[in-house]
C-alpha cells in the first residue's frame, strides 16, 4: 500500500498537468490568425542550435534561414515578431499546446507529425545529394561513370548511390562527415555525396572550393508547422510562401544561408 | 538474451571479405619488404653514425615512433595534397605502413648490429675478409638472426594496425567488414568473423616469417 501511495502522488500531479495542457490547447484553438492580428504580435518557434537554419549570431541575436522566414511572415502579416527558441524534440509540443502560433524549425513531414499538426507548403530545401565543382557536368547518377565520389559509410547517400551509381563509379566511403568532406577538399575525390546543409556550411568556410548541387538523391524539404484546424492561418502562410517564391525573396534567403539557389521543383 | 545468430551476411559477402583479407596481406607484404629494407639502411646509418644519413634517420625514427599511425596516415592522405602530393587511399596506406615499419625496424635492427661483438669484426678483418664480406656475413646476418623474432612481432603489429587504413577508404579487411556491417547491421557476426580472419592471417604470417627466417637468415649451417 505504501508503494501505491508514493506512486499516486506524482501520478496525481501528472494528471492535473495533463488536464491543464488539454485545457490550454483548447483555449488556443480559437482562430489563431485573428487573435495574432488583434494582439499585433506573432510567436514563432525557431531553432537555435541548427545552423544555418537557426543559430545565435555574434551579437547574441538569433540568425538563420528559419529566422529570416519567420521575419518575412511577420512582416507580411503586419505584426511584430516574437521568436521562441525551441529544440528539435519540443518544437511540436510548443505548437500543439498553443505556446507558439507557428513552428519554423527545419521541420520535415512525416505521418506521425501529420497526426498532430498541419504542414504548409515547403519553404526550404533539405536533401541529400551529390555535390561538386561548378564546372563539372554531372546532372544524374549515370554521369558519375568513371568518377570518384566520397560518402559517409552507412548514410542514405551511401546506400542509395550503391544502388544507382554506374559500375565504373568509385565510391570512397569514410567513417564520418568530416572525413567525407576532407576527402573532397583535399582533392582525393571528384565529388561528394552529403546533405545540402553540410554542403552549405562547407561553402561558408571554404568559399574557394564551392560545392555546387549536381543532383538530388533524396529530399525531405522543410515546412512551416501550423496547428490543426487553422485554415485561415494556413492560407495566409501559404500565400506568403508562394509570393516569396515568385518575387525571389525566398530565393535570396536560400542563396544567403544555403549558398545554392532554391530548387525549382520545391 | 535472444540474439539470433545469422551466418548469411557472411556467406553472401564472402567475396568482399576475401578481397579485403587479400588486400590486408598485400599491404603487409609490401609494407614489410620496404619497411625492413628501410630499417637495414637506417640501422647501419645510425649504428655507424654515417654523415648526413645519421641525423636524417634520427629525425625520421623519432617522428614516426612518437606519433600515432592514424595521424601519420591522415597527414599523408588529407594533408599532403595541399603540398601538391596527391596519393590515393592505397598509395597513402602503403607509404604509411612502410614508413611506420621502417622506423621501428631501424631501431630493432640497430640493436642487433650494435650487439655484434667488436672482437668478431676484428677477427674477420685479420682473416682478410673484404668490407662487404664482413658487413654481410659477420654483421648483418648474425644481427638479423638475433632480432628476427622481434622483427616478426613488429610486422604482425603493423599488419593488425593496417585496420586503420579503412579510414582513408583503402578497401582492406576492416573496410569490407564495416561496409557489410553498415548494409546488413549484423555487427556481431561480421566483426566476430573478421576477428577470426585477422587471427588466422596473423598466425599464418608469423609461421611464414619464422620459416623464412630459419631458411634464409639463419642458414642451414647454424
Amino acid at each position: 500500500m505504501t508503494t501505491l501511495k508514493t506512486l499516486s502522488r506524482p501520478l496525481c500531479s501528472l494528471l492535473i498537468m495533463a488536464v491543464m495542457i488539454v485545457a490550454g490547447a483548447t483555449m488556443a484553438s480559437a482562430d489563431v490568425l485573428s487573435s495574432v492580428k488583434k494582439a499585433g504580435v506573432i510567436n514563432i518557434a525557431v531553432p537555435q542550435d541548427f545552423p544555418p537554419f537557426g543559430s545565435v549570431g555574434p551579437d547574441l541575436k538569433p540568425i538563420g534561414y528559419d529566422i529570416d522566414m519567420a521575419g518575412l511572415i511577420a512582416e507580411k502579416l503586419g505584426v511584430k515578431l516574437k521568436l521562441v527558441p525551441v529544440s528539435s524534440t519540443n518544437r511540436i509540443p510548443y505548437l500543439s499546446t498553443g505556446k507558439v502560433d507557428l513552428v519554423i524549425s527545419s521541420l520535415g513531414k512525416n505521418p506521425e507529425r501529420a497526426k498532430v499538426i498541419d504542414f504548409s507548403d515547403p519553404y526550404a530545401p533539405y536533401f541529400n545529394g551529390v555535390f561538386g565543382p561548378k564546372d563539372l557536368s554531372v546532372a544524374k547518377a549515370e554521369d558519375l561513370a568513371g568518377k570518384t565520389v566520397s560518402a559517409t559509410r552507412g548514410s542514405i547517400e551511401d546506400l542509395e548511390l550503391t544502388k544507382i551509381a554506374p559500375e565504373s563509379t568509385v565510391l570512397k566511403r569514410f567513417e564520418d562527415n568530416s572525413a567525407t568532406i576532407s576527402a573532397y577538399l583535399s582533392g582525393q575525390v571528384d565529388l561528394v555525396a552529403t546533405g545540402n546543409v553540410v554542403a552549405a556550411s562547407v561553402n561558408e568556410k571554404n568559399p574557394e572550393k564551392m560545392l555546387a548541387t549536381k543532383f538530388i538523391i533524396k529530399k525531405s524539404p522543410c515546412y512551416v508547422g501550423v496547428a490543426k484546424e487553422e485554415p485561415a492561418l494556413m492560407a495566409a502562410v501559404n500565400t506568403i510562401i508562394a509570393d516569396a517564391k515568385a518575387d525571389g525573396t525566398l530565393g535570396a534567403i536560400c542563396e544567403k544561408w544555403l549558398r545554392n539557389p532554391l530548387p525549382a521543383d520545391l | 538474451m535472444s540474439y539470433v545468430f545469422s551466418i548469411e551476411p557472411i556467406i553472401e559477402n564472402w567475396d568482399a571479405l576475401a578481397f579485403g583479407a587479400l588486400m590486408t596481406l598485400a599491404l603487409t607484404g609490401i609494407g614489410a619488404v620496404v619497411g625492413v629494407a628501410t630499417g637495414i639502411v637506417g640501422a647501419v646509418s645510425r649504428a655507424w653514425k654515417i654523415k648526413v644519413l645519421h641525423p636524417v634517420f634520427t629525425v625520421y625514427v623519432e617522428t614516426i615512433r612518437n606519433t600515432p599511425f592514424l595521424v601519420q596516415l591522415y597527414f599523408i592522405f588529407f594533408g599532403l595534397p595541399a603540398a601538391g602530393v596527391k596519393l590515393n587511399g592505397w598509395e597513402a596506406s602503403f607509404l604509411a605502413m612502410a614508413l611506420n615499419l621502417g622506423a621501428y625496424s631501424t631501431e630493432i635492427i640497430r640493436a642487433g648490429i650494435q650487439a655484434v661483438p667488436g672482437g668478431l669484426i676484428e677477427a674477420a678483418q685479420s682473416l682478410a675478409m673484404s668490407r662487404y664480406q664482413i658487413f654481410r656475413h659477420v654483421i648483418l646476418r648474425p644481427a638479423l638472426k638475433n632480432v628476427w623474432p622481434a622483427l616478426c612481432s613488429q610486422i604482425i603489429i603493423v599488419m593488425l594496425g593496417s585496420a586503420v587504413c579503412s579510414q582513408v577508404a583503402a578497401q582492406e579487411l576492416t573496410y569490407s567488414a564495416s561496409l557489410i556491417q553498415s548494409q546488413t547491421f549484423r555487427a556481431f557476426e561480421i566483426y566476430a568473423f573478421s576477428t577470426l580472419i585477422y587471427l588466422g592471417l596473423a598466425i599464418m604470417v608469423r609461421r611464414c616469417l619464422h620459416e623464412f627466417g630459419r631458411r634464409v637468415i639463419v642458414g642451414r649451417r647454424s
